[in-house]
């Protein structure tokens, strides 16, 4: 079994550790600072913390005027409300106007099942994929948390960094060393790709051991950021492996499937089977036995690899 | 009480921006001159006299700030940036003109001395919170000002800042209403009603003070006054008429967001003391 560790505890110690280092670093809460770990930033820097109350409109426009006085606001709501109380904020003054804003979407994907479909977030990355000028950056598990936080702080405008509430299992190593809009192939691979973001990447390699069992040499590409997507990694396993999986804990419709159907369609043509939630909502239960059972399972991951090859295979 | 010769010279640049609003508006045959119109007599206040601005310095940290949450009046914004220095004045007929930088709504990105994107009405403030609350943290003293319209404080979003403004008593910034009771679709009073205005405000712990929004005297004394409160927000509630300063366009909504034809801005110009041909 792998090791489980908190996301939300090394959200909590990534931002304080970020706040060490950068002084410009203010971070806001709509009242979620004990829901997200972003309080360890309140205990350790007071002075820089504002919690706006419920207000998530107010969240993002007062992050806006804080970016203009010359500092770096990490506002802090849950992933859905940014995706869609939030959004005209988010449009005009993050995605038009550039602000340089970073928005850390707490308990994204179906991440806070229990709470329901009405707090699980399953299409903001299609929302926020489809604004001009907007980063979206999705970390795998917490030593992915840590190395990319820094970098959304260094990075020009605005950033939607998406976090899983809960224990997730630990994929990396200190070796891993991600950087902002460069995918990373984890496991090479020359039959098909298996390209994951989040918590999916995990699965991913399962599925990839597992594949192998089955004479399927599977390439596994981690897509920690989806926009900008590393259109050229894509395009070379399409064209190395010419077959692809998709696998994001997240609607089918326009996350990190609809980008890579998006490159691939214009580019290099292969067969896209896209891992995700359908187009439904999902229901309230045990996080892990909720994924799999909304077709984000390992053999959700089997069955769309094989019939991703068969696809290749059959032309 | 203000100097009479400032008053004297404030309503003599109002008229300019004024006569500007008209030209500016037939030029791009579309915009909003009725909000400009009502907004004249208290931008020419911010800028000629009350706003800390250097225009050769748009980007100065120590700057006051001025927000148009109201951001379809830019006209009237534009031509007060233009007149102060910031641009020439005659980029202001350029206006919604392709690769102008003069935008339908303000720019921050493209329009020197503009501080704040806006348009989508009720953002202003919440971001002027955010301005007053940059200056707290980094222990600066500039201040920020915002124009909202009614418009504005019929979205709920204004309401969350001004609830956030007052218990934070953030008294480095002043709120200017520019309250013409009219709106796209008719009367305020008659669509959604703001009264009791002042009371809300003051129920949200903000200082608030009532005046006629096109007496200079009483603009500048107001914002005399807005600056000596330091322990609250502060809000201009000045009663204006939409279309001031032109017969045909005064207290008449449809003037919102209507251009003056050619005929109707030689009428207009002539009431503001300027004959005109295009």
């Amino acid at each position: 079994m792998t090791e489980l560790a908190s996301m939300r505890k090394a959200y909590g110690q990534a931002l304080v550790e970020l706040g060490k280092v950068n002084p410009d670093v203010v971070v806001l809460s709509a009242d979620v600072s004990n829901s997200d770990h972003s309080y360890m930033f309140e205990e350790a820097f007071p002075d820089r913390f504002v919690n706006v109350g419920i207000a998530e409109q107010c969240l993002v426009d007062v992050a806006v005027g804080l970016a203009y006085s010359g500092k770096i606001p990490f506002a802090n709501t849950f992933a859905f409300l940014f995706a869609t109380r939030a959004l005209e904020m988010v449009r005009t003054h993050l995605c038009y106007g550039k602000a340089n804003v970073k928005l850390m979407g707490a308990y994204a994907g179906i991440s806070d099942s229990f709470d329901g479909p009405t707090h699980h977030a399953i299409t903001d990355v299609a929302i926020m994929r489809s604004l001009p000028n907007m980063t979206i950056v999705i970390p795998g598990d917490p030593v992915a948390l840590e190395k990319l936080l820094p970098q959304v702080a260094d990075w020009p405008g605005p950033v939607f960094f998406r976090l899983n509430r809960n224990e997730v299992p630990v994929l990396f190593d200190d070796s891993y060393a991600p950087r902002i809009g460069e995918a990373i192939t984890l496991r090479p691979g020359n039959d098909v790709t298996l390209i994951g973001t989040g918590l999916m990447v995990g699965r991913c390699l399962e599925a990839a051991e597992a594949l192998s069992g089955e004479g399927i040499d599977a390439r596994v590409l981690e897509v920690h950021t989806i926009k900008p997507l590393d259109v050229d990694s894509v395009l070379g396993a399409a064209r190395e492996t010419g077959a692809l999986v998709t696998a994001e804990e997240h609607s089918v419709i326009g996350g990190l499937g609809g980008a890579v159907a998006e490159a691939v369609s214009d580019a290099c043509p292969v067969p896209i089977k896209r891992v995700g939630i359908a187009d439904e909502f999902a229901e309230t239960g045990p996080y892990f036995e909720i994924l799999d059972r909304y077709g984000m399972s390992v053999e959700h991951i089997l069955v769309a690899a094989r019939q991703a090859v068969a696809a290749r295979q059959g032309r | 009480m203000a100097d009479p010769a400032l008053i004297e010279k404030l309503e003599t640049i109002a008229n300019r921006l004024r006569r500007h609003v008209i030209k500016m508006t037939h030029a791009a045959g579309s915009g909003h001159p009725g909000g400009s119109l009502s907004a004249a007599d208290m931008v020419a206040a911010l800028y000629f006299h009350e706003l800390r601005v250097d225009p050769r310095r748009p980007d100065w940290p120590d700057r006051d700030r001025f927000i148009m949450s109201k951001g379809h009046a830019c006209p009237v914004w534009y031509a007060a940036l233009a007149e102060r220095g910031y641009f020439p004045v005659e980029d202001l007929v350029k206006l919604r003109h392709v690769s102008s930088h003069l935008q339908g709504h303000p720019d921050m990105r493209k329009t020197p001395g503009v501080d704040m994107t806006a348009g989508p009405l009720g953002n202003g403030l919440s971001a002027g919170v955010g301005m007053a609350l940059g200056a707290r943290i980094t222990g600066r003293d500039f201040r920020t000002y915002v124009m909202v319209g009614e418009g504005d404080q019929q979205e709920g979003c204004t309401w969350e800042a001004a609830m956030m403004a007052g218990f934070h008593k953030l008294g480095n910034l002043t709120l200017l209403i520019d309250y013409n009771r009219s709106q796209v679709d008719g009367k305020s009073d008659d669509i959604l009603c703001l009264d009791p205005l002042a009371d809300k405000w003051r129920s949200f712990n903000w200082a608030v003070r009532q005046i006629d929004g096109h007496d200079l005297g009483q603009i500048l004394d107001a914002l005399a006054w807005a600056r000596d409160v330091t322990d609250a927000p502060t809000a201009i509630l000045a009663h204006t008429v939409k279309g001031k300063g032109v017969s045909f366009m005064e207290d008449r909504h449809e003037w919102h967001g209507k251009a003056p034809n050619t005929g109707q801005a030689i009428a207009a110009l002539a009431e503001l003391g300027e004959e005109w041909q295009p």
